[in-house]
């Protein structure tokens, strides 16, 4: 992706500046997943104690959507739009656009996580309807962050020197600018009475995932991928399909959050058949990815960037397929209101969304500062970020199909209560593992931002050859 | 500068379309949808514990939709969309980590066991995993009047003093006892006529039981006794409904729900007392000298006849208890008596 010098090229102080911008995105994302995921613990914990932490302060109804949206609006939306800024700037050749409103963008998106987490705990919950917990004046900050990160994003790309837009820009300014329209369309309440309002919660809480993390998330897959192996990503046409095919598809599948709910049956079903057509831009993104890999898997050994990114990709095709498949009545029939949704959520923010994050912030944090983690911090991160998670998805996919039998068995219902017990033992023992890794990933994330600094480009220098040639 | 535009512009309108075909659209129309017959507004104080419901994220564990599946039959019959008319916001959750409760108000009608098992639900069933809310309580001296004590179990008990409900409990619960299905016309909630409720004719369950005769043919490894009881369905079915309040152990809560065990109309040589009280409920019993405030549901509007025999010989054969064992044809007879 060498870039063509030309008079918009970026001076030191550009690059300087890119790089705070980067750092403070980063610092803050990984200061909301320590807290949001210390929630998460606690959370799994009161399943096996349920009187453990007890009280008006740490119910559980409180904490478990201040975990939720921690998680997606401070954690992985701060990191995926630090991510996306030194992307943008980067792939067009280019300075920021601005780096003040960059700045202004990270302290709103912080002053909206923070103020919706202390509104949760207050019991301001607007509803309970998933991810869109915060009163909307919150959300309204957030909203103004996305519409600042938009124009931000859009202005940087348009300094660019060359004709072609990378392709990672269009999935990152796409990205957000659709969850501007869906940030508003959640906000505005004139037509969300009763039913009405759960056809909106279906639209809402598939798009607000699918339409903002993922199409991030593959932004930096298409950015850092062909960073650390040094070639080209495989078809570029191939991604510029599944852009169209995934914007087409992933709005029309809502409603398969409430199969057998009373919403019209043929909105059901609509959302079922493209459920099924979204393996399209999955199955083809997931193959680009892995494609531009092929005859490299070798590589996996001697980078650990790469091995996340490759454990993103693999997350992405198994967790957006098992989605496809969830979507059918007669799976769902099972698995609908367990907690397999719980571990399928896991597969997705976790497994996809959270490890392109970490690949991408351990591919591009190191170039932007000059400054490297450990290799030990590397692998314990690694190690115990995979494990936890294997750990946790089993753990309640299995539990969550024993819930689902024991229900169509027509046992107690407490029954299935005392059957998952095991598998919430498991999972918070996953839970945990993931936490630690999150400690070290914060260490990791200090040493790439203030740490002492390193002369070469450390992390593919195995590929210092090929790259010049 | 012509291709972002096409690239950030065309796709922000195609997704702008999507999400005004998708999202808005079939928002406008279904918020037009109708009260159904019978679903009523709430009331003041019943909306006041909708708010605290929904503060508390109750619904993170517990829906309120039920499916038109034969495992949803425990909890009513299927929601239909006029049931949402006065329903912002929606509550219709996503995890059953606990029981739906789109009709506990039916299921589950006694304020007392409400107060309890929100003031902490292992008082009551002791495999619960749900959050105390005892902060909902206060501990008084003396109950203020017009309020009624909490007749907790000693073991859940604070060390002195009674426990009264504060405003939020007692507006959660006034709110959860509203949560009634209204009948449906053509929807039948009696289920004497399907076979115990749960048990689905879908493939995956076909072995867990037969439909109709499922009384009649008891399944594998579970004894037949007279009259066709199935011991195993009668405890399942005693503790799906019946445990939480009279206790898996039948000894009931002193004070709160009366014992079964050693209870005279169980050993009654003459079965009447205990099927009506089955099949009708009852409101202000007077049971050993104690008069029970708590009203016990009629059994006889979601169970069938062969699933209310086989919970009434379950009650008379177990815990030391030796009734007369029943027949279906009994509670046929009884049911066809009326109230």
């Amino acid at each position: 992706m060498s870039v063509t010098a030309d008079r918009s090229s970026p001076s030191e102080d550009d690059d300087r500046a890119l790089a705070s911008a980067f750092v403070a995105y980063a610092v803050t994302a990984t200061l909301w997943l320590l807290f949001a995921t210390a929630v998460g613990v606690l959370l799994a914990y009161k399943f096996g104690a349920p009187d453990f932490a007890p009280g008006e302060w740490l119910t559980f109804g409180r904490l478990r959507p201040i975990h939720t949206n921690a998680t997606f609006f401070g954690w992985a939306s701060l990191a995926l739009v630090g991510l996306a800024y030194y992307v943008a700037a980067r792939s067009s050749g280019t300075r920021l656009y601005s780096v003040k409103l960059a700045w202004i963008g990270l302290v709103l998106f912080n002053v909206a996580a923070v103020a919706g987490t202390v509104a949760l705990e207050l019991g301001y919950n607007d509803g309970n309807l998933e991810y869109r917990e915060w009163p909307w004046p919150i959300r309204l900050i957030f909203l103004a962050a996305l519409v600042i990160t938009a124009w931000n994003l859009i202005g940087t790309v348009a300094r660019r020197g060359t004709k072609d837009i990378y392709l990672s820009n269009w999935y990152t300014i796409g990205g957000v600018l659709w969850t501007c329209i869906i940030a508003l369309v959640a906000i505005l309440p004139w037509y969300q009475y009763g039913l009405g309002q759960v056809s909106v919660s279906g639209y809402y809480m598939h798009n607000a995932v699918g339409m903002w993390f993922t199409p991030l998330a593959l932004g930096i897959f298409y950015y850092a991928l062909p960073k650390l192996l040094s070639r080209p990503i495989y078809s570029y046409a191939l991604g510029v399909f599944a852009f169209w095919t995934n914007l087409v598809f992933y709005p029309i599948i809502g409603a398969h959050h409430f199969l057998f709910s009373p919403l019209p049956w043929w909105l059901q079903t609509t959302a079922i058949v493209f459920s099924v057509a979204m393996l399209v831009p999955v199955w083809g993104g997931s193959a680009n990815f892995l494609l531009t890999m092929r005859g490299r898997l070798g590589d996996l050994v001697h980078s650990y960037p790469l091995m996340f990114i490759f454990v993103g990709v693999i997350g992405y095709l198994v967790g957006s397929t098992q989605g496809t498949f969830e979507a059918f009545r007669s799976l769902q029939e099972v698995w609908h209101l367990t907690n397999f949704t719980v571990g399928h959520s896991h597969l997705t923010m976790y497994g996809f969304v959270t490890f392109a994050i970490w690949g991408g912030v351990y591919t591009l944090l190191p170039l932007a500062t000059g400054k490297v983690p450990s290799q030990l911090g590397l692998s314990l991160h690694f190690w115990m970020a995979v494990v936890g998670s294997f750990i946790y998805v089993i753990s309640l996919s299995i539990g969550g199909t024993i819930q689902g039998l024991d229900w169509i068995h027509g046992l107690p219902f407490i029954q299935s209560v005392v059957d998952i017990q095991a598998y919430w033992v498991w999972r918070g023992i996953g839970g945990a593992l993931m936490f630690l890794s999150h400690v070290v990933f914060a260490w990791n994330v200090w040493r790439m931002s203030f740490g002492p600094s390193v002369k070469a480009a450390p992390l593919a220098p195995q590929h210092a050859d090929e790259a010049a040639a | 500068m012509n291709k972002l535009v096409l690239i950030a512009g065309g796709s922000t309108l195609v997704y702008a379309c999507l999400a005004l075909l998708m999202g808005v659209w079939p928002g406008i129309e279904l918020s037009k949808t109708p009260a159904g017959p019978g679903v009523v507004p709430l009331t003041a104080l019943q909306a006041e514990g909708r708010d605290v419901y929904v503060a508390n994220g109750c619904s993170y564990c517990h829906t309120q939709q039920v499916r038109p599946l034969a495992q949803d039959k425990v909890f009513g019959r299927p929601s239909a969309p006029g049931d949402f008319a006065y329903q912002t916001p929606e509550l219709l959750g996503s995890q059953r980590t606990g029981p739906d409760l789109t009709n506990v108000g039916v299921r589950q009608p006694s304020p007392v066991w409400q107060y309890i098992h929100l003031y902490n639900p292992r008082a009551v069933v002791p495999e619960s995993v749900m959050p105390a809310f005892d902060w909902m309580f206060k501990v008084v001296d003396q109950a203020p009047a017009g309020t009624t004590p909490v007749p907790l179990p000693e073991a859940y008990a604070p060390a002195h003093g009674i426990v009264v409900p504060d405003r939020k409990a007692e507006a959660l619960v006034t709110y959860l006892l509203s949560l009634k299905q209204p009948a449906m016309p053509g929807v039948s909630s009696d289920a004497s006529a399907t076979p115990m409720p749960g048990v689905t004719s879908t493939p995956l369950a076909s072995t867990a039981a037969s439909a109709g005769g499922a009384a009649n043919a008891p399944a594998s490894g579970s004894v037949s006794g007279a009259g066709g009881y199935d011991p195993a369905k009668g405890k399942a079915l005693f503790t799906a409904n019946c445990a939480a309040c009279h206790q898996a152990n039948g000894e009931g809560l002193p004070g709160a729900f009366p014992a079964l065990k050693g209870n005279a109309a169980i050993n009654d040589a003459n079965p009447t007392t205990h099927i009506r009280a089955v099949l009708h409920g009852l409101q202000g019993a007077n049971v050993g000298g104690v008069v029970y405030s708590s009203p016990m549901p009629a059994f006889g509007d979601t169970l069938s006849d062969a699933d209310i025999t086989n919970i009434i010989n379950y009650e008379r054969s177990s815990w030391g208890n030796h009734g007369v064992p029943v027949t279906a044809e009994q509670v046929t007879a009884e049911r066809a008596k009326g109230k």
